[in-house]
């Protein structure tokens, strides 16, 4: 078990290696001009001269990439072209954001998902089982950014239910920083009334972002509720006369879910890099919307250091469900 | 006698696949969702070849601005009304389909060439070349896809071709990795071992006998992901990243109109409710062909 974690954190090595030198090779190596954008249509040829400089631009690529690798073992991912703010810090205030969006959209997708594909599969082919699987595949189709859009319209500027977009009215005072999530650091300085309007502001983007991966979980959890269903150790069950209720929590859901799991966990990863266009829509302060500022201006520090943070929680997230297998279903061992 | 036995010959070979054709036909039409599917497709497929001779006001399509008629609601003259320049929107939709099936066709046709050569010489070759290449595939497949396909076509600069490369770039891996199993699982067939014996060369078994054994996967998920890569080019266009104005495209339509909202509505419902018709259709489609062309995918 120690064996397997220590190496596959070790692996953990050649992927920043190697998601930094495809990162480098698309910033450096393809055409695009981000100094003239940094430095304004009415820079001379000496202030463009000195930027490049002053960044180390003007050096090859592999002096430029042994210096960003020399920063990146001291913890610094560069700075950006255009606002000069080193971008640690910079992911380092927006990641809490997104993660917390993320999160509440893989809580929404689980809580409702699991329990929806374990019912869709009890009732398989009847019209409730149909209907479920016909909003499932619209569910999956549904533009996120469209999604967004519509809930917007119903919601915060026909009904008045909820706020268009950000994290918080610019008026209210956010909660002391612990966990960088609003909605948990408002609990934790017991401010109530925070709490709620945080609740407010992340209700439409976790339901567009939550939606299709809902309907993923809920087809994958019904696919493999039915096939456990078929298993002989189910029969067994039945046949001990054991409760309803106690074969499809004990045997049942808890051997479905661990097929699952891998979905989730795939899920998740997807997420963090899909926010951006939830993130635009609702004016979500995250990394989404950072990259994509960082993007449109071809500022290349930032979107290196987005892409390397969300390629790492993404190896991580897939490691951790690695470790949730074992819990859920003893019969897996770590070699 | 003799002319019949020619004439048999051809009919015997081609029977057995009529049949497979027959029943797979069969199969499909039993599935309501599947031809639900197909007839969605049929009906974008043909709006992007004929939507911009179809539509009401082709001088809208072509750029042509009328500001005495912006924001004008819902009409019988325009069905979802007209957007910030006057423009008809049923019009720029219906146009609008062109640009997105095109632009979603090019991302998977390119992502599968690529995906298919390196999941073929990957899985064909093994040892170090299939470690490299592998490892590489996984490697893209971390970086978020949204994010690399943002900064290349940034990178690239704007317009329709570099945008669709930029897609196909970080669209490519899934290919790779479903090319290779199922290149691994065709290389120790009988017929592989029969063509070797004859002298046939490595390319020639690789790209004459094995490929065309691993067509039915591929062409299932390239229709599960052409509903994806519609979405994934709108979503570009949304952000700004992409086909140029007065190219009509959904994505930038819904960017436009959300900038007006909630008073005008109107024109975020066309193109909105196009992209999501025109994925809705691809998936019922893809998912009708899995049910025929690959039985064991099916979850």
């Amino acid at each position: 078990m120690l064996l397997f974690l220590v190496r596959r954190i070790l692996l953990l090595i050649p992927v920043i290696i190697g998601l930094t030198i495809i990162m480098f090779a698309i910033a450096r190596l393809l055409p695009g001009d981000p100094v003239g954008l940094a430095a304004g249509p009415n820079a001379t040829q000496v202030e463009r001269e000195a930027l490049a400089q002053e960044f180390g631009l003007d050096r090859p690529v592999w002096g430029q990439y042994a210096t960003y690798v020399t920063g990146l073992m001291q913890g610094d991912l560069g700075r950006s072209l255009l606002t000069r703010r080193p971008v640690a810090a910079d992911i380092a205030s927006y990641l809490p954001a997104t993660l917390e969006l993320v999160f509440a959209a893989m809580a929404i997708a689980i809580v409702v998902g699991v329990p929806l594909g374990l019912l869709t599969a009890i009732w398989r082919n009847r019209w409730p089982d149909y209907l479920s699987q016909v909003v499932a595949i619209g569910a999956i189709s549904m533009p996120r950014f469209f999604l967004g859009l519509l809930l917007q319209l119903v919601f915060a500027m026909w009904l008045l239910w909820l706020p268009l977009g950000g994290r918080l009215p610019i008026v209210v005072m956010p909660p002391p920083f612990v966990t960088g999530f609003i909605t948990v650091d408002a609990l934790i300085a017991g401010d109530f009334s925070t709490f709620v309007t945080a609740l407010k502001h992340l209700a439409m983007p976790a339901i567009a972002l939550s939606l299709s991966p809902l309907a993923t979980i809920m087809r994958m959890m019904r696919s493999s509720s039915i096939e456990v269903m078929a298993q002989d150790y189910v029969m067994t069950a039945r046949a001990l006369g054991l409760p309803r209720r106690k074969i499809l929590t004990r045997a049942i859901a808890r051997n479905a879910f661990s097929a699952t799991l891998t979905v989730i966990g795939l899920y998740f990863g997807w997420l963090l890099g899909g926010t951006v266009l939830v993130e635009t829509v609702f004016d979500w302060p995250g990394l989404g919307l950072y990259a994509t500022k960082a993007i449109v201006s071809q500022d290349m520090m930032p979107v290196i250091g987005v892409a390397l943070v969300i390629g790492l929680i993404f190896v991580m997230a897939n490691l951790l469900i690695d470790l949730a297998y074992g819990l859920i279903n003893p019969k897996v061992r770590y070699a | 006698m003799s002319d019949v036995a020619d004439i048999s010959m051809p009919h015997a070979e081609a029977a057995p696949r009529r049949e497979g054709l027959a029943r797979g036909w069969f199969r499909f039409r039993q599935s309501r969702l599947s031809m639900v599917g197909a007839a969605l497709t049929f009906v974008v497929l043909f709006f992007a070849v004929f939507g911009m001779m179809l539509a009401p006001y082709p001088e809208h399509v072509a750029g042509g601005i009328e500001t005495g008629l912006r924001f004008l609601p819902p009409s019988w003259a325009h069905p979802f009304g007209t957007n910030e320049l006057g423009q008809d929107v049923l019009s720029l939709t219906m146009a609008g389909t062109t640009v997105s099936v095109l632009a979603g066709f090019g991302v998977v046709l390119i992502g599968t060439l690529i995906g298919t050569v390196m999941g073929g010489i990957a899985g064909f070759a093994g040892g170090w070349l299939d470690e490299i290449l592998m490892r590489f595939t996984d490697l893209t497949l971390t970086i978020p896809s949204l994010i690399l396909a943002m900064a290349i076509a940034a990178a690239l600069g704007p317009g329709f071709e570099n945008m669709v490369l930029a897609i196909s770039l970080s669209w490519w891996p899934g290919y790779a990795r479903l090319v290779r199993g199922e290149v691994i699982g065709a290389r120790e067939e009988v017929y592989v071992t029969a063509a070797r014996a004859i002298g046939a060369s490595p390319t020639r078994v690789l790209f004459r006998h094995i490929l065309p054994n691993c067509v039915s996967p591929i062409i299932v998920k390239m229709s599960l992901d052409m509903g994806f890569a519609i979405l994934t080019v709108a979503g570009l266009g949304f952000i700004g990243i992409g086909v140029r104005p007065p190219t009509p495209e959904w994505g930038t339509m819904l960017s436009n109109a959300r900038s007006y909202m909630p008073d005008i509505w109107w024109t975020a419902m066309a193109p909105g409710t196009a992209m999501f018709l025109t994925v809705v259709g691809f998936n019922l489609l893809g998912d009708g062909l899995r049910d025929i062309l690959d039985p064991k995918g099916r979850r």
